[in-house]
């Protein structure tokens, strides 16, 4: 709207838009970051629990159990994971993070007993030490991959893609590339990597199935394979993977965060985690293999509210990522003239492709990484998977559910008609999902 | 000799014997009978053995090998050696797609001719083909050597990073990034001595070699037209 002052904006050439043209007409390159969308999308903000009435009774808060473990992969594999908690770690690599991050999320993680996961480049002892539970991701890359390194693992994770760049491969710009990480990926210190967007020896589920039955051959049929792809095609990527073989399927929603890619991959590409759960849901219903092969879910998981609507809409566990980073001091408000250097600041930074994290995370540099101890950093890490789990627990107990397995889409209400679409549940105050009646 | 009938013998058993997981290593050759195209053939084993599959197999054989030297008397599918750390396999017909793909060690031979993405993301091993390869030969492959006696297709080491490419035949076209490199006397005494451990006689001075031309190693507005 014009204010009769020269002075109005365009709401399609925002400022914020006008930046971006002069910077790519300066640059002639896209944008690349890290983390994940920024933009707004219908999400669990967007339901509410339906919590004990006169025809639903509660459970004690402090007396009353409400059970949180969870079992993956009982499907073909002889040593199913056992988790004590729902929430486990996503995959982050060395590389991406500094070993002292790693180190953190592994002790952080095994102190609640639940599972860290590795990433491109391959496992570092380090990890394998501090991660009482580690899964193994195996990778379009396959840098670092190794047949040992498969074996150590307590779970194998197939990956497609991930939410925050499904159809994308991985990259780490040279500044990370350290003598350590180049020797780890087998590649030249100090260049630009890219890692690959497919697989180098299969392409299409036929192909996945005989993949999966050679990674259970090498490690004599005891170890769970999950199968990871980005929130796209959800209903028909579960369906393939579960036909594929795989013991458990993670799904990995457009929120979800990544230590750099392009702008446009972030913010343009995929669905948001809330209609991904419930696509993968009604999947594994069809086939008749919800609960059997279990969904993980992840991408903008960051409260134990969050947690309890995931396992509402029927996931049996959810994979944080951002989330832990934050935990371990990602965005803190701690030395700000690095963040200014960088050209942001707390609470808004997303400077992880360049290594230069003001926190020592998401960092090679040595004297970058003194400001992140591991022990303190687990200690955050374990009191906020707590936090988690307790919020998960409260929710579920005021729903009168003695595991937070037993929440179910009838427990909650959407604040918002897309949300009610998206999630499958009705509009709050309404009999109304949209999609599913009139 | 032990023999091993895959009519009889189910393939994870066979993987479970060759992989000597109960840690006995009592007999060091074995014979594979009726692969019939079965996947996952020999994989992952660690012991210095000895296996001859007699007939085709099907995708991945050999997969991930440590130290064993893995015969096969007939065509492979997919991913043969696929991850190879150490050791050797020795194909004595065809190759399908992807043969060693990623390979980090060892000695893939291949004595007729193999189909598409041969040495895809080589990671230290050797791959050797006596006959002609497909198409993206060595894409993205970062170490270890690709040997062709015949032809090579399109896109020859595309995106390639620094591992060597000898070719004695034609070459239908380099991929991004990918140059002829001089044939130095180093060069000539490396590959005589890796066709002497493929058990081929070939004259070195015939092939050429191909390499990185490491322009595309940092992201680079001028090189747009390249990715």
């Amino acid at each position: 709207m014009n204010d009769g002052k020269n002075t109005s904006g365009s709401a399609t050439y925002t400022p914020k838009v006008i930046d971006e043209i002069h910077r790519a007409a300066r640059e002639g390159i896209y944008s690349i970051r890290g983390a994940g969308a920024k933009r707004a999308v219908p999400n669990f903000d967007d339901l509410v629990f339906l919590g004990a009435s006169m025809s639903r009774y509660p459970l004690e808060g402090y007396r009353e159990r409400c059970d949180t473990n969870v079992v993956i992969g009982a499907r073909y594999a002889s040593k199913p994971i056992e988790l004590d908690i729902p929430i486990t770690i996503a995959g982050m690599s060395f590389g991406a993070l500094g070993a002292n991050a790693k180190r953190a999320l592994g002790l952080g993680a095994s102190a609640m007993g639940t599972s860290t996961t590795t990433g491109d480049g391959g496992m570092t002892q380090e990890e394998r030490e501090a991660s009482k539970t580690l899964i193994y991701q195996y990778l379009p890359s396959r840098y670092g991959m190794t047949p040992n390194q498969l074996r150590q693992a307590d779970a194998i994770e197939v990956v497609i893609g991930q939410g925050a760049k499904p159809g994308g491969g991985g990259m780490l710009l040279g500044q990370k590339i350290t003598d350590r990480v180049a020797e780890m990926r087998t590649l030249p210190a100090g260049i630009d990597q890219r890692s690959a967007c497919r697989h180098p020896d299969w392409t299409g589920p036929d192909d996945l199935e005989i993949k999966i039955q050679e990674l259970r051959e090498i490690t004599n049929w005891e170890k769970p394979i999950y199968v990871k792809v980005g929130a796209t095609r959800t209903r028909y990527d579960v369906m393939l993977a579960v036909k594929a073989g795989a013991d458990a399927v993670v799904i990995d929603g457009m929120q979800g965060g990544t230590a750099a890619t392009q702008n446009i991959f972030i913010e343009d590409v995929g669905i948001p985690t809330l209609p991904a759960v419930r696509l993968a849901v009604e999947a594994l219903q069809e086939l008749d293999m919800h609960r059997k092969v279990q969904l993980i879910v992840s991408g903008g998981i960051r409260t134990g509210g969050d947690v309890a609507k995931a396992l509402a809409l029927g996931a049996d566990a959810v994979s944080i990522g951002m989330a832990a980073l934050m935990a371990l001091n990602c965005n803190a408000p701690l030395f700000e003239d690095d963040y200014a250097s960088l050209g942001t600041r707390p609470g808004e930074c997303h400077m992880c492709h360049t290594g230069r994290c003001p926190v020592g995370i998401t960092t090679q540099d040595a004297e970058l990484e003194k400001r992140l101890d591991p022990e303190e950093g687990a200690r955050r890490v374990q009191n906020y998977l707590s936090t988690l789990t307790m919020e998960c627990q409260t929710l579920a107990r005021a729903c009168g559910k003695s595991h937070v397995h037993n929440l179910e889409p009838e427990d909650m209400v959407a604040l918002t008609v897309e949300a009610a679409a998206m999630a499958g549940v009705p509009l709050a105050g309404t009999d109304w999902i949209p999609g599913v009646n009139k | 000799m032990e023999i091993i009938d895959l009519n009889s013998v189910a393939v994870r058993e066979l993987n479970q014997l060759l992989q000597m997981r109960d840690g006995v290593v009592s007999e060091k050759k074995f014979k594979v009978l009726h692969p019939g195209g079965r996947h996952a053939l020999s994989v992952g084993l660690t012991h210095p053995i000895d296996v001859t599959i007699e007939g085709h197999t099907g995708y991945y054989c050999g997969g991930m090998n440590q130290e064993a030297r893995i015969t096969v008397n007939g065509n492979v599918g997919t991913g043969v050696a696929e991850n190879m750390m150490s050791g050797c396999v020795r194909v004595k017909g065809d190759a399908s797609q992807s043969a060693g793909a990623t390979a980090h060690g060892g000695l893939l031979v291949i004595e007729g001719d193999a189909s598409a993405r041969c040495a895809i993301s080589l990671k230290g091993g050797d791959v050797v083909v006596f006959g002609s390869v497909g198409h993206m030969a060595a894409f993205m492959a970062q170490a270890g050597r690709l040997v062709v006696l015949g032809d090579v297709g399109d896109d020859l080491g595309d995106s390639l990073y620094e591992a060597d490419i000898y070719v004695r035949g034609t070459v239908a076209s380099l991929g991004a990034d990918c140059e002829e490199k001089e044939m130095t006397s180093d060069c000539c005494s490396e590959l005589e001595s890796l066709l002497v451990e493929a058990e081929v006689a070939a004259d070195v001075a015939k092939f050429r070699r191909f390499g990185s031309a490491r322009n595309l190693y940092h992201f680079n507005i001028d090189n747009v037209g390249e990715y």
